[in-house]
């Protein structure tokens, strides 16, 4: 009730127009630019979470240094911290008052950057677990055998965590499509260059074209569902294993 | 590379995306005097905001419990068809965007939507109002508890249980005998998760609410309506409240946690 | 020499894992490392891997100084307790590892794998999986790929402890006979003194980081440098002062000089041989060692009584010959030793 029925009504009420009209909304030239956008800057952010995110893993679990259980709860901040004031912060300090110099407000990089900081703990959290629960045995034996830490790391270590950073990576992209309160100010909604699809949807609403609100939004959900439906296939995967 | 580098890189990163910025709004909040933020928080609006989002916090939070552990029960205890699609279902909410949310509650609820018509013959007035504020704030904070809860219960497996059934346990015994008492702390982290995301959120509020100032604007909306009106003082006095309210989250979830490694 | 272990110690926090260890193993050698846990065998057989770095002391092997070495410069081969497998790798790919590492020709990887596939009686597995292999097709697959470098010394660490009972068998006796084909210097560690004693050529027993005694399986039981050695390698009873074998001992029905008085509290068959367990005058449990044969020729049950003496006592002291029975028909020639 709370949860399929409305979903239901977005997707009724972007069909209004018929699939005619479903297609003129979201090809839109504004529209396809938001979704481009969108796609464009999630992949990059996720790319580089992946890799920051597996990286901070590994600090957490294989080093040990003074504050390490701070910096581990750190890591959540972005889950616990309303993503409106994410985007605030994060204009404080790299806005058009940054006392860094630089002014990342209403640019692509200003985006990239929300959303970076509101998907950083979903690779980390992934990785985490596995990374514990990883048999050191298996790079004791790789390196008995001849293989160089860097070798390693890229033919045991990696093969074995890829599932993790996969679906973390996955669940954290699926957070990027979608969002919204930390990117509203620092993007400013310029069309064509800073509006991601979120941003589009909220300004579709408040213009009341909700046909072409509710159209960009099932573009959204079809990604969202497809990324949930291949998380909980790998998961499953993992669990018969 | 050496341990130290990958560990510059590591704390590095999470200084400048995270702790820097963050730190850098409680000295831009206190930089005009402790006075000033205080006046800031204290006016009639932010205090309406404050309350509102309490108010969220009330409702939507001892209903998600509730529906949470029922669900989490369900879903690890039971066999019934349909249970692998409830399943997928319950992550909807973390995939869907808020925006999206509030978008798909007008179109149910709202003046044109497909309830709206039956709902304002009986005077009742959803959207742009508390109601679908609060439904807005339930939806996006569903599947917190339930995520939290049915990995403990599976871990727990069922012999605890049936032990306590063959020493003559009714069901409701073993339910709160022994049930409950071995997830209170996924279930305390799952209530703590749920809070952070009804406190903070933002999209799916922002579309329904109306944003009127002073009836249907929470704590978050007034933060956004702040920085419009560069009224910076006050969005980083009004950033400061939610900040701290999450830095108390962060400390919950860490002791949380500890518990339940324990 | 193969290995030469000198001076080597190692402390984990407080606790000191080895304690100026050395140890020397001939090349070709089959040696076992036996002591209970937290005794360091492990450790050492660590060290001489390169995966722990000793505090103290040098290892060499093949008379090259490898103490600084880092493991994958050692040419070592080395099986872990729980098997190590790379689940990521099917049963080729892990044994090929080594070898690929290496960047050895494609056509002679494919050669030396299949080789050692047959050798570890693995042939029909090489696509699968190591989570589709049972756990003692695991360990030779470990060990496959541990041979397929073709170490200067293969080092196995509690090679067969994760493994039941009967599979723990077959593999030590596998392992024996891989041994003999092979001859690659072989250092395992065991706490399982029955394994030490079957596969072994030589046994170093290991009690607190130290070395207690080296030597071949009959000479650590029937000589054991002290009563550790003696109390850990086999078991032990008391007559008086003396510590000795169950099976040195000597019962008879009838009063034998020199002898003392006991009391049969439980006869239990072990299959071939007889357990007695006695109670003697002064109150002191004791159990003795019998064969069958033995125990049904001294015909015994609960509650009767009977004389015990030490077996090497026998031969100063002649009288009830007629009616004694010998655990051991050729008396052992423990040396006693004190506690």
């Amino acid at each position: 009730m709370i949860v399929l029925l409305p979903l239901a009504a977005v997707v009724a009420r972007s069909t209004d127009g018929g699939l005619d009209g479903f297609w003129r909304a979201v090809s839109s030239r504004e529209a396809v630019a938001a979704l481009r956008l969108t796609l464009i800057v999630s992949v990059a952010v996720v790319a580089i979470n992946a890799v920051m995110g597996t990286l901070i893993a590994w600090v957490l679990v294989r080093d040990e240094f003074p504050g390490k259980r701070v910096v581990s709860a750190v890591i959540d901040l972005p889950f616990a911290l309303p993503t409106i004031v994410a985007g605030v912060t994060l204009l404080a300090l790299y806005g058009p008052k940054s006392p860094l110099g630089v002014n990342i407000a209403f640019t692509r990089v200003g985006v990239a950057l929300a959303l970076l900081f509101v998907t950083l703990p979903f690779v980390v959290r992934a990785v985490q677990p596995v990374l514990l629960a990883l048999d050191r045995e298996m790079e004791e034996a790789a390196s008995s055998l001849g293989a160089s830490p860097l070798t390693t790391f890229r033919r045991i270590v990696l093969p074995n965590l890829r599932p993790a950073i996969v679906a973390g990576a996955s669940l954290a992209f699926a957070r990027a499509l979608g969002e919204f309160g930390s990117v509203v100010l620092i993007s400013g909604n310029v069309p064509f260059k800073t509006e991601v699809a979120a941003v589009f949807i909220y300004a579709q609403i408040g213009n009341d074209n909700v046909t072409g609100a509710a159209a960009v939004s099932v573009v959204l959900l079809a990604l969202s569902l497809l990324l949930l439906a291949s998380v909980s296939r790998l998961g499953k995967r993992r669990h018969d294993e | 590379m050496s341990r130290l580098g990958l560990r510059a890189i590591a704390l590095g990163y999470l200084a400048a995306l995270l702790v820097a910025p963050v730190a850098l709004i409680f000295y831009r909040a206190f930089e005009h005097g402790f006075g000033a933020a205080w006046s800031a928080v204290t006016t009639p609006d932010a205090l309406h905001a404050l309350q509102l989002t309490l108010l969220m916090v009330v409702v939507a939070v001892p209903l998600n419990t509730v529906f949470g552990v029922a669900c989490a029960l369900l879903l690890a205890r039971r066999r019934f068809p349909g249970k692998a699609l409830i399943d997928a279902l319950i992550d909807l909410p973390f995939a869907v965007s808020p925006v999206v949310v509030g978008l798909a509650l007008i179109l149910v609820y709202g003046r044109t939507g497909w309830l709206g018509q039956a709902l304002a013959d009986n005077g009742i007035r959803v959207i742009f109002s508390t109601p679908g504020m609060i439904i807005a704030t339930i939806f996006v904070s569903l599947p917190f508890v339930v995520r939290e809860v049915v990995p403990v219960l599976e871990e727990l497996g069922v012999e605890q249980e049936e032990a306590a059934r063959t020493l003559g346990a009714s069901q409701w015994q073993v339910l709160t005998r022994v049930t409950l008492p071995s997830i209170r702390w996924g279930v305390g982290y799952g209530v703590v998760l749920t809070t952070a995301r009804a406190v903070g959120e933002f999209g799916a509020v922002a579309v329904v609410s109306g944003r009127l100032a002073g009836q249907t604007e929470t704590l978050t909306l007034l933060v956004e309506s702040r920085f419009e009106r560069f009224d910076l003082v006050g969005a980083y006095a009004a950033s400061v409240v939610l900040a701290l309210i999450s830095l108390a989250v962060l400390v919950g979830m860490t002791l949380i946690q500890r518990r339940k490694v324990a | 020499m193969a290995i030469e272990v000198r001076g080597v110690s190692k402390r984990f926090g407080d606790f000191a894992a080895l304690s100026d260890v050395s140890l020397t193993i001939p090349g070709g050698s089959l040696t076992a490392l036996l002591g209970p846990s937290g005794s360091g065998k492990s450790t050492l057989l660590r060290v001489i891997a390169g995966l722990e770095r000793p505090d103290a002391g040098s290892v060499s092997i093949e008379g090259r100084d490898v103490t600084r070495a880092p493991a994958r410069q050692r040419n070592v081969g080395f099986v872990f307790q729980h098997y190590a497998a790379f689940k990521h790798m099917t049963v080729r790919e892990n044994v090929a590892f080594g070898l690929r590492v290496r960047k050895r020709p494609k056509a002679e990887i494919a050669k030396r794998v299949d080789e050692l596939l047959a050798l570890v009686h693995l042939t029909g597995w090489a696509d699968r999986y190591p989570s589709q292999l049972s756990g003692g097709q695991r360990q030779r697959m470990a060990l496959a790929r541990a041979l397929a470098v073709q170490p200067s010394v293969l080092l196995l660490d509690e090679p067969f402890g994760a493994l039941d009972a009967r599979v723990r068998a077959e593999l030590r006796d596998w392992l024996r006979r891989l041994h003999e084909r092979i001859h690659v210097t072989t250092v395992f560690v065991t706490h399982d003194q029955h394994e030490a004693m079957e596969v072994a050529e030589q046994i170093a027993v290991m009690r607190e980081g130290r070395i207690e005694q080296v030597g071949a399986p009959a000479e650590v039981y029937d000589r054991p440098a002290n009563e550790f050695v003696m109390g850990f390698v086999g078991p032990v009873t008391r007559l008086g002062e003396r510590a000795l074998r169950p099976h040195d001992l000597r019962l008879s029905r009838e009063p034998v000089k020199g002898a003392r008085q006991a009391i049969v509290e439980r006869v239990v068959p072990l299959g071939f041989e007889v357990r007695v367990e006695l109670r003697a005058e002064g109150g002191e449990g004791l159990s003795a060692q019998l064969t069958r044969s033995q125990a049904a020729a001294l015909g015994v049950g609960e509650g009767d009584l009977v004389w015990v003496r030490a077996a090497d006592e026998e031969a100063t002291r002649r009288s009830g010959r007629g009616s004694d029975v010998s655990a051991t028909p050729q008396a052992s020639a423990a040396s006693p030793t004190r506690g």
